[in-house]
């Protein structure tokens, strides 16, 4: 019995040895391809058709926090996958931008790693060394401030803060004091919580421009949120396409952009509709940026490319986004006429926020934000 | 059982030391047999039984658990830090860790009889029919239905537009939220917490219920003893050791429970799994990931408090079984 | 109907109103979520068009996920049961026959899963994960070995609950004085009397792997309930559909297992 069981060990630890052995060769076979890691333009591939014929010897994309209902990712994929037939692993949407990050981190070398990233400029601005280079094709249709100046990060697009009410249940709010009326009892919710989501804290900040604050003190706008709670408007339940559909959550202030989708999700189950408060208006550009450990650098690359191509940017335009070449866009004539028509000018008063101001402003968040609305 | 018992008992003074040390065993095996070959092999054999799974334990469990407690000594730049365990004793936090335990230890202690009472049902139900499948089937779905499908499902039920207040509200007057939104407070959290709390006491503590020999019961009537003193004085202290494991569990099941909370309170953190996320997943207050390490050092050391209390327990109520 | 009652059961009445109250009130939400998909639009009303929507074969890139999703997790849940009865049982009778000191030891090591949140945890699975990743790939079915851990507290007390009940010691050494060698005595003695908690154990575990959700979205493995969410964003009234479906099938699948035991153990009752 004893060598028995002697013997069954030695198997064991012979299998063992074998498939440590054996998986230590086929390591990751899709890094073979070592020019697209390091390539920082499509010239670097030999031309635009080059940097399509290496993304489709891939076959896959993994992107991550990309809900479909999202500044129109859904479209955005379906037609990436349909023009390039490459499959593309749509992961985790409900996550941050913050949690992109760990999770690039905790799958480094593996193949469900995310290849790009869409973040907020916080998140972006803190981890440049998660990113690789690379310049888009139309890399001059994008203003100057608007990219690193090696393309670590590009901002892609925008939205406006807006709020989104269903017409059935409340009035259409006409200014922010509006809210704090009987007729929003237990109805207000804020996309996320400000100290977590940058959605949220943009909601805050357009309190803080609309209260008579500015971009270097929000603390009207938390003022204005202690406010809300106090007369029992504020509802601290995060706001889904479920709970908005339920009629659960009648006011979510929230990105224009995703405010306009729950209406077209919505038709036929609730009358949801859109406005931005006429003064100040908040917006915050998103970054697009590539893994440097993208486990398909060049299909990621290849992405880069199609997103501040025309045909992705006018699809941001159609979900009530701004897109980062709107101007080069409308010069060359290449834009949506009746998306920009829909969605309106952008604002000459958009105020974004400096990276120092979003610091102080987040500090200020952190501090105050649980005791005003407990 | 007597001399089940005795023997038992022999052998755990047989076993006085260490139970890893060797020669004690060795020795008082060797004395009681004159055949020394099996007894020194059978040792050695168990130690190497214990190894596959405390391999897999170590690799999947302590090495993960220790990782990420670890940071919880380092600040973002990988230089350590007191500055995570100091943070613990804000009162924001120490509030958080008070709302946790209260939360757990209600819905745990709820849980616990509202599930001992189904199982106590259970039993006049035969055991391999029809309902005890179900039931047994049903428990165990919904004791890992959680997260946002549970939160979603209570809002919809007792939610501001639920079925249940709406009905509530139309047709008897009663308004639940007359006095504020508790739902989405922490009080909010007791109802759905139980929705899971139920069925894994169900789950955990039937088979404890169902070991109640016959002959017991039947003793007991011979005894001239009532159904009360049989489940005071027989049934209970004989249960009493899985019913505070269970309880324990339950207790350390509500404890770390994340996802749901986080669906149903988005704003503010007020117990420790919601802390924890804070410091996680924050895109706007960002390098405070590390504080998720101590709160987790700080959840464990809650933990190791409830299990010294809880071995102290079983080893009162055990008492009378060695 | 005899005339002493057993004590130790209640009353046919007793026990039907108590199950009855309890079956309610836990209806209740599950049919709230029913109602809720089968809203028909603004001006009420109750249809299946929701329903219908899952059948249409224009919505499958939405929902090839949730398929995919579907298939891992039933991996999942094999391997991990695997696990509990190839590793823990074993462990679990070892310390009882050899090691009574170490029972509390066992107990503690088995709590501790519960008590770290998996959103910590995963913090430190994730380096475990990349060594394992270029051993054996990165399959979902490897997610398996940090479910065998997870579903360990809940497991650990199943079999628990049973042992305690159970005088192994006896039957063991009953079985070794009649010459049965260590193999015989676990499969053929131990197993039988302990065939409730080991079910009972791998029913939970498969519930806890159909409805786990953290490890795998951080480790980012597709599974029942991670693509569950991704369908939610997209269509709120299409993912509580399938929750649902979700549930009816854990429950269809613990249903046939706990079957198949009771069937076997009517069987072989003499």
């Amino acid at each position: 019995m004893n060598t028995r069981r002697m013997t069954a060990l030695a198997i064991v630890a012979l299998a063992a040895t074998a498939l440590t052995a054996c998986s230590a060769g086929a390591d990751t076979g899709a890094g073979s391809d070592v020019d697209a890691k390091t390539a920082t333009s499509a010239e670097d591939f030999g031309g635009m058709d080059a940097l399509v014929e290496a993304a489709k010897a891939e076959g896959q994309l993994n992107v991550i926090a990309l809900p479909d209902t999202w500044a129109n990712y859904g479209k955005i994929i379906s037609a990436f996958e349909d023009k390039y037939d490459i499959t593309v692993n749509s992961a985790d949407p409900d996550v941050s931008s913050a949690e992109e990050i760990t999770a690039a981190k905790n799958q480094q070398g593996q193949d469900t790693a995310p290849d790009v990233f869409d973040l907020g400029s916080a998140v972006a601005l803190d981890n440049l060394d998660q990113f690789a280079p690379y310049q888009v094709a139309n890399w001059d249709d994008i203003p100057e401030g608007s990219k690193e100046k090696t393309g670590l990060w590009v901002y892609d697009y925008t939205g406006l803060v807006s709020i989104g009410y269903d017409a059935d249940a409340v009035p259409a709010p006409k200014s922010l004091d509006d809210l704090l009326g009987s007729e929003f009892a237990g109805k207000v919710a804020l996309n996320g919580d400000p100290t977590q989501a940058g959605a949220a804290a943009a909601g805050v900040y357009l309190a803080a421009l609309q209260s008579g604050g500015s971009a270097d003190d929000i603390q009207p706008g938390v003022d204005f949120f202690q406010k809300l709670n106090q007369a029992g408007n504020f509802l601290p339940l995060d706001p889904t396409p479920a709970t908005i559909a339920s009629g659960e959550t009648p006011v979510v202030i929230d990105w224009s952009y995703n405010n306009l989708a729950a209406a077209t999700e919505n038709e036929g189950q609730r009358n949801w509709k859109t406005t931005v408060l006429p003064g100040s208006a908040v917006g915050s550009y998103y970054n697009q940026a590539i893994n440097v450990d993208a486990p398909h650098p060049a299909a990621a690359r290849l992405w880069q490319e199609f997103i501040f191509s025309p045909e992705a940017q006018n699809l941001y335009l159609a979900a009530g986004a701004y897109p980062s070449t709107l101007a080069a866009m409308v010069e060359a004539d290449t834009v949506d006429k009746k998306a920009l028509d829909a969605v309106g000018e952008m604002p000459a008063d958009l105020v974004q926020f400096t990276p120092e101001q979003t610091e102080q402003a987040t500090s200020l968040l952190a501090e105050k934000w649980a005791a005003a609305i407990s | 059982m007597t001399t089940s018992a005795t023997r038992r008992s022999e052998a755990g003074s047989a076993h006085a030391g260490p139970a890893v040390s060797l020669p004690p065993t060795d020795a008082s095996d060797a004395s009681a047999e004159p055949a020394a070959a099996r007894p020194r092999r059978r040792p050695r054999w168990a130690l190497l039984g214990l190894t596959p799974f405390a391999l897999y334990a170590l690799l999947f469990l302590a090495v993960p658990t220790f990782l990420a407690l670890a940071t919880g000594f380092f600040d973002g730049d990988g230089a350590f830090t007191l500055d995570n365990l100091t943070a613990l004793t804000e009162p924001a936090v120490l509030g958080a860790f008070a709302s946790s335990f209260w939360v757990s230890a209600v819905t745990a202690v709820a849980g616990a009889v509202v599930g001992a009472l189904v199982c106590y049902a259970l039993l006049a139900v035969r055991p391999d029919g029809l309902i005890r499948t179900f039931v047994d089937a049903a428990s165990s779905v919904l004791a890992q239905f959680g997260g946002v499908m549970l939160a979603f499902a209570f809002i919809a039920t007792i939610g501001i537009q639920g079925l249940v207040t709406v009905f509530l509200k139309d047709r008897l007057g009663l308004d639940l939220f007359a006095d504020g939104v508790w739902l989405y407070q922490v009080p909010g959290l007791l109802l759905p917490y139980l929705y899971f709390q139920v069925p894994l006491m169900v789950i955990t503590f039937m088979p404890a219920m169902e070991g109640l020999k016959r002959t017991w019961s039947e003793a007991n009537a011979t005894l001239g003893g009532t159904r009360f003193t049989y489940w005071i004085r027989i049934a209970m202290p004989i249960l009493a050791p899985s019913f505070l494991g269970s309880l324990l569990l339950l207790f350390a099941n509500a404890f770390s429970s994340y996802a749901t909370a986080a669906a149903l309170i988005s704003q503010g953190a007020q117990i420790v799994p919601l802390q924890i996320r804070g410091a996680l997943i924050s895109e706007t207050v960002l390098g405070r990931e590390n504080l998720a390490g101590s709160l987790a050092i700080g959840m464990i050391v809650v933990m190791v408090v409830m299990m010294t209390a809880y071995s102290a327990l079983q080893a009162r109520t055990e008492r009378w079984q060695r | 109907m005899s005339a002493v009652r057993d004590s130790a059961t209640p009353s046919k009445l007793t026990s039907r109103v108590i199950l009855v109250v309890v079956a309610v009130v836990f209806a209740v939400p599950i049919l709230s979520m029913v109602e809720f998909t089968l809203r028909a639009g603004i001006d009420g009303g109750h249809d299946l068009g929701h329903w219908a929507a899952i059948l249409d074969p224009e919505n499958s890139r939405k929902y090839r996920v949730l398929f995919q999703g579907i298939g891992n997790s039933v991996v999942l849940a094999a391997v991990t049961v695997l696990i509990v009865v190839v590793l823990l049982l074993p462990t679990m009778i070892l310390v009882k026959l050899r090691f009574p000191k170490l029972q509390r030891v066992l107990e503690f090591v088995c709590i501790i899963p519960i008590t770290v949140p998996a959103i910590v945890l995963v913090v430190g699975l994730a380096p475990v994960y990349s060594v394992v990743a270029r051993l054996l790939g990165s399959a979902p079915w490897t997610l398996a070995f940090a479910y065998g851990i997870t579903v360990l507290p809940y497991a650990y007390r199943a079999i628990a609950a049973n042992l305690q009940s159970v005088d192994v010691g006896t039957l063991a050494e009953a079985a070794r004085t009649l010459g049965a060698g260590w193999g015989t005595v676990l499969v053929r003695v131990l197993l039988p009397n302990l065939r409730r908690g080991v079910l009972t154990a791998s029913v939970i575990s498969v519930a806890v792997v159909l409805g786990e959700y953290t490890i795998a979205s951080l480790l980012g493995r597709n599974t029942l309930q991670t693509s569950l969410v991704q369908v939610s964003k997209s269509d709120p009234f299409v993912a509580v559909a399938f929750a649902l479906l979700a549930l009816a099938f854990a429950f269809v699948l613990l249903f046939i297992i706990g079957r198949v035991g009771s069937i076997r153990r009517i069987r072989e009752t003499p």
